[in-house]
C-alpha cells in the first residue's frame, strides 16, 4: 500500500501543491484531476521517485521509498508522456527490453500474446518508426500486460488512442484493479473509470 | 554558550547576518592589505639587489595562488554539504564563491606572467605549477558555465555541485600528471616547499596578505550570496517586505 | 531469482540494445571515425610534411584527435534515450542505475572507442611511425579510451537536454581528460627511444581506467537522476 503524507512540491520558485496527503490501497484507483500546470505530472514523478519533493514523505508498505531504493522500482510501472520505445527497434524488441527494465521475466510467447491482445498482430517485426502515433502508444501500453508490478502510475494514458484502444485499456485497468492492483491515473478526457474503488483527487484549487 | 548553527542555514536568517558581517570583513581586508603591502615593500630586508625588485609581485602572486586553491576546496565543501543535507543556502554559498575563486586564479596567472617576463624573459612557460593553475581556471569556468546554462535552479545547483566534486576528485590526479609527465623519472618527485626557504620577514608579509585576501573573499562571497538570496527568494514574504520597506 | 544473474542479464540486454540500435543507424558510427581521420590528416597539411617533425608530433595529435572524437560522440550517449523516454525507464529499473550506465558506456566504447584503436595504423602510415611505436599507440588507445568514455559519461549526464550542450560538454570534460592525454601521448613518445620505458605509462593508464570504472558509473547515475528530475 502506498501512502503519501504532507508532501509539498515546487518547480522553480512556484509551489505546485502543499501538504498533500492520501493513500492508495490494493484494489484502489486514484484519478488525479487538475488544470494544466497544477502539478499532476510532478506528483506522479514524485511518487515514482523521479522527483524529490520539498518536504513530506512517501511510504510503500510503511517504508520510505527513498530507503527502498531499487526494490521499490520493482513494485512500480510508470507510463509517462513519452512512450519509452525506440523507433529503430521492433515492437517485440522494445517489449523485451522494457520487460527486463521493469524487472519482469517474460518469454517470446508472452510478448506475442500481449501484442496480439493490444491489437498489433502482424506489426511485431516492423521498426516502430513506421507505426502511427496510436500504434506506438499501444506498444507502450503492452508493457502493462507483461508486468507483475502492483502499482501502476499512468500519466495521460488515453492520449492518441482510438475508441477501441480506449475500451481495451479500460478493460486492462479493470482487470488490474480486480486482481488487487493499484492505479494512479491522470486524464483530461472524459473516460468512465468504472473500476473498483475509484477515488478522485483534485489538485490546485 | 552554544550557537544554533542550523538557525543560520536558512536564507532568511542568514541574509541580515551576512549584511552585518560584510563591512567588517571589508575593513579588515583593507587594513590588512595596507599593512601587508607596507611590510612587503618597506620592511622586508634589502637582500634583493636593485635588479630583483620585481620579486615583490610575489606578495600578491603567492597569496592569490593559495586563495585560488582554498576557495575551490571551500566551494566543493559547500557543494558536498548541499548534496548531503539538501540545504539551499549551501548551494548558494558554493555558487557565490566560484567567481572569486576564478578571479584569484586569473590574478595568479596574470601576476605570474609578469614575474615570468621579468625573471625568465617569457610571459608563459609550461611550468607544472602554471599549467595546474590554468587547468584550475578551466574547472572554475566549467562550474560557472554549467550553473548558468541550466534554467531550473535546483538542477543547476545540484548538477554543478556534482561537477565540482568530480573535479575535486580529479584534481590530485591532474596535478600529479602535470608535475610528472614522465613516470620513469618521477621516483624522486618532490615539490620543494617555498615557505621554509624564504626570509621570515617576507613570510610575515605573505601571511598578512593571505589573511587580507581571505577577508576580501568572505566579504565578496557574502555580498554575492545576499544578491543570490534576494533573487531566488523573490516570491517569499520576507523579501517582498524587505524590498518594499526600502523603496 | 538471484539478484546477480538478473543484473548481468540486464547489463547484457542494454549492451546488445545499444549495439543493435547503432547497427541500424550506421552513419552515426562512421561520422565519429571519419572525424578522427580528418583531424589527424589535417595536421600534416598545416604543419608541413617533414618526416622528423611529423614523427615528433604524431603522439600528441593522435591523442588530441581521439579526445575530441570521443567527446563528440558523447553527446549522443544519453540524448536519444532522454528524448523518447527510455531513459526514464532505466531510472525506474529495479537494478542499480550505475550498472545500466556502465552497460551503456561499454556499448558506447565498443562503437566509438574501439574503432579508433583499430584505425590507429593509418595514423602510423601518415606520420611515419615505427611498428613498435604503432603497437604502443594502439595499446595505449585501447587502455586509455575507456577512461575517456567513462569520465565523459558524467559530463554527458550533467548536460543532458541543455541548449548548447555540446560546447558546454567539452568545457566540462576536456580538462578532466588531461591525465589520459599526458600519459597516452607520453607512452608513444617514449616508445621511440625504448619500448621498455613505456611500461609505467601503460600501468598508469590502466590505473586511471580502474579508478574511472569504480567511480564514474556512480557519478553518472547521480548526474542522470539530477538531470531528469
Amino acid at each position: 500500500m502506498l501512502s503519501v503524507s504532507n508532501i509539498t512540491c515546487s518547480r522553480g520558485d512556484r509551489t505546485l501543491f502543499r501538504d498533500l496527503s492520501f493513500s492508495v490501497a490494493p484494489g484502489d484507483l486514484l484519478h488525479l484531476k487538475g488544470k494544466n500546470g497544477s502539478g499532476k505530472t510532478t506528483l506522479l514523478r514524485s511518487i515514482c521517485g523521479l522527483f524529490l519533493q520539498d518536504s513530506g514523505e512517501i511510504h510503500w508498505n510503511d517504508t520510505s521509498i527513498r530507503n527502498l531504493g531499487e526494490d521499490y522500482f520493482r513494485e512500480v510501472v510508470y507510463l509517462g508522456h513519452h512512450n519509452g520505445i525506440k523507433d529503430d527497434l521492433t515492437a517485440e524488441e522494445n517489449l523485451t527490453i522494457a520487460a527486463v527494465l521493469d524487472g519482469d521475466e517474460t518469454d517470446e510467447k508472452q510478448i506475442r500474446i500481449a501484442l496480439e491482445r493490444i491489437g498489433l498482430r502482424g506489426y511485431d517485426d516492423l521498426p516502430t518508426r513506421v507505426l502511427s502515433q496510436g500504434q506506438k502508444r499501444r506498444v507502450a501500453l503492452a508493457r502493462l500486460l507483461l508486468t507483475k508490478s502492483p502499482l501502476w502510475i499512468l500519466d495521460e494514458p488515453f492520449t492518441a488512442l482510438d475508441t477501441s484502444a480506449i475500451d481495451l485499456l479500460q478493460e486492462i485497468i479493470r482487470e488490474h484493479i480486480a486482481a488487487d492492483g493499484m492505479i494512479i491515473i491522470t486524464t483530461h478526457q472524459e473516460v468512465a473509470l468504472t473500476a473498483g474503488h475509484a477515488k478522485q483527487l483534485e489538485l490546485g484549487n | 554558550m552554544s550557537i544554533n548553527w542550523f538557525k543560520y542555514s536558512s536564507p532568511q536568517t542568514f541574509y541580515p547576518l551576512a549584511g552585518k558581517m560584510t563591512p567588517w570583513f571589508n575593513w579588515i581586508a583593507g587594513i590588512l592589505a595596507v599593512v601587508g603591502l607596507y611590510w612587503g615593500f618597506f620592511e622586508t630586508p634589502h637582500i634583493l639587489s636593485e635588479q630583483k625588485q620585481y620579486y615583490r609581485i610575489l606578495f600578491v602572486h603567492v597569496p592569490a595562488a593559495w586563495m585560488s586553491m582554498w576557495l575551490y576546496l571551500m566551494m566543493v565543501g559547500w557543494a558536498v554539504v548541499g548534496l548531503i543535507f539538501n540545504t539551499r543556502l549551501s548551494f548558494m554559498m558554493a555558487a557565490s564563491i566560484a567567481p572569486s575563486g576564478a578571479i584569484f586564479t586569473f590574478l595568479t596567472l596574470w601576476t605570474g606572467a609578469f614575474w615570468g617576463q621579468t625573471s625568465w624573459g617569457t610571459w608563459w612557460d609550461w611550468d607544472p605549477r602554471m599549467t595546474s593553475e590554468l587547468i584550475l581556471l578551466f574547472l572554475y569556468v566549467g562550474y560557472m558555465a554549467l550553473q548558468s546554462a541550466i534554467d531550473d535552479t535546483r538542477r543547476a545547483d545540484r548538477a554543478s555541485a556534482l561537477l565540482a566534486l568530480v573535479g575535486a576528485i580529479c584534481i590530485p590526479i591532474i596535478y600529479w600528471s602535470v608535475n610528472c609527465p614522465d613516470p620513469n623519472e618521477c621516483t624522486a618527485l618532490h615539490q620543494q616547499s617555498s615557505m621554509s626557504a624564504v626570509e621570515p620577514n617576507i613570510r610575515i608579509a605573505w601571511l598578512i596578505m593571505v589573511f587580507s585576501f581571505w577577508m576580501y573573499a568572505f566579504a565578496i562571497a557574502f555580498m554575492r550570496v545576499r544578491n543570490v538570496i534576494l533573487e531566488r527568494e523573490r516570491n517569499a514574504a520576507w523579501v517582498t517586505e524587505l524590498v518594499g520597506r526600502k523603496k | 531469482m538471484s539478484g546477480k544473474s538478473t543484473m548481468l542479464r540486464t547489463f547484457r540486454v542494454i549492451v546488445m540494445r545499444d549495439l543493435t540500435l547503432a547497427m541500424r543507424r550506421r552513419t552515426d558510427l562512421l561520422t565519429t571515425l571519419f572525424f578522427f581521420i580528418i583531424v589527424v590528416s589535417l595536421f600534416p597539411l598545416g604543419v608541413g610534411t617533414e618526416k622528423a617533425i611529423l614523427r615528433q608530433i604524431a603522439p600528441g595529435i593522435a591523442w588530441v584527435a581521439a579526445l575530441l572524437a570521443s567527446m563528440l560522440a558523447l553527446e549522443r550517449l544519453f540524448a536519444g534515450d532522454f528524448q523518447d523516454g527510455t531513459l526514464e525507464q532505466m531510472l525506474l529499473a529495479p537494478q542499480p542505475l550505475s550498472v545500466l550506465v556502465l552497460a551503456k558506456v561499454v556499448a558506447h566504447w565498443l562503437l566509438t572507442g574501439l574503432p579508433l584503436v583499430l584505425i590507429a595504423p593509418l595514423v602510423g602510415l601518415q606520420y611515419d611511425l615505427s611498428a613498435g611505436s604503432l603497437g604502443i599507440m594502439m595499446l595505449a588507445l585501447l587502455i586509455g579510451t575507456p577512461t575517456l568514455s567513462l569520465v565523459g559519461a558524467i559530463g554527458a549526464a550533467l548536460t543532458l537536454g541543455l541548449r548548447g550542450g555540446g560546447v558546454l560538454l567539452s568545457l566540462l570534460v576536456l580538462p578532466l581528460y588531461i591525465p589520459v592525454l599526458i600519459y597516452g601521448a607520453g607512452a608513444v613518445s617514449a616508445s621511440v627511444t625504448s619500448i621498455a620505458d613505456t611500461q609505467p605509462y601503460l600501468m598508469l593508464l590502466t590505473g586511471f581506467m580502474i579508478f574511472a570504472l569504480v567511480l564514474a558509473p556512480w557519478a553518472t547515475a547521480a548526474a542522470l537522476r539530477i538531470s531528469s528530475e
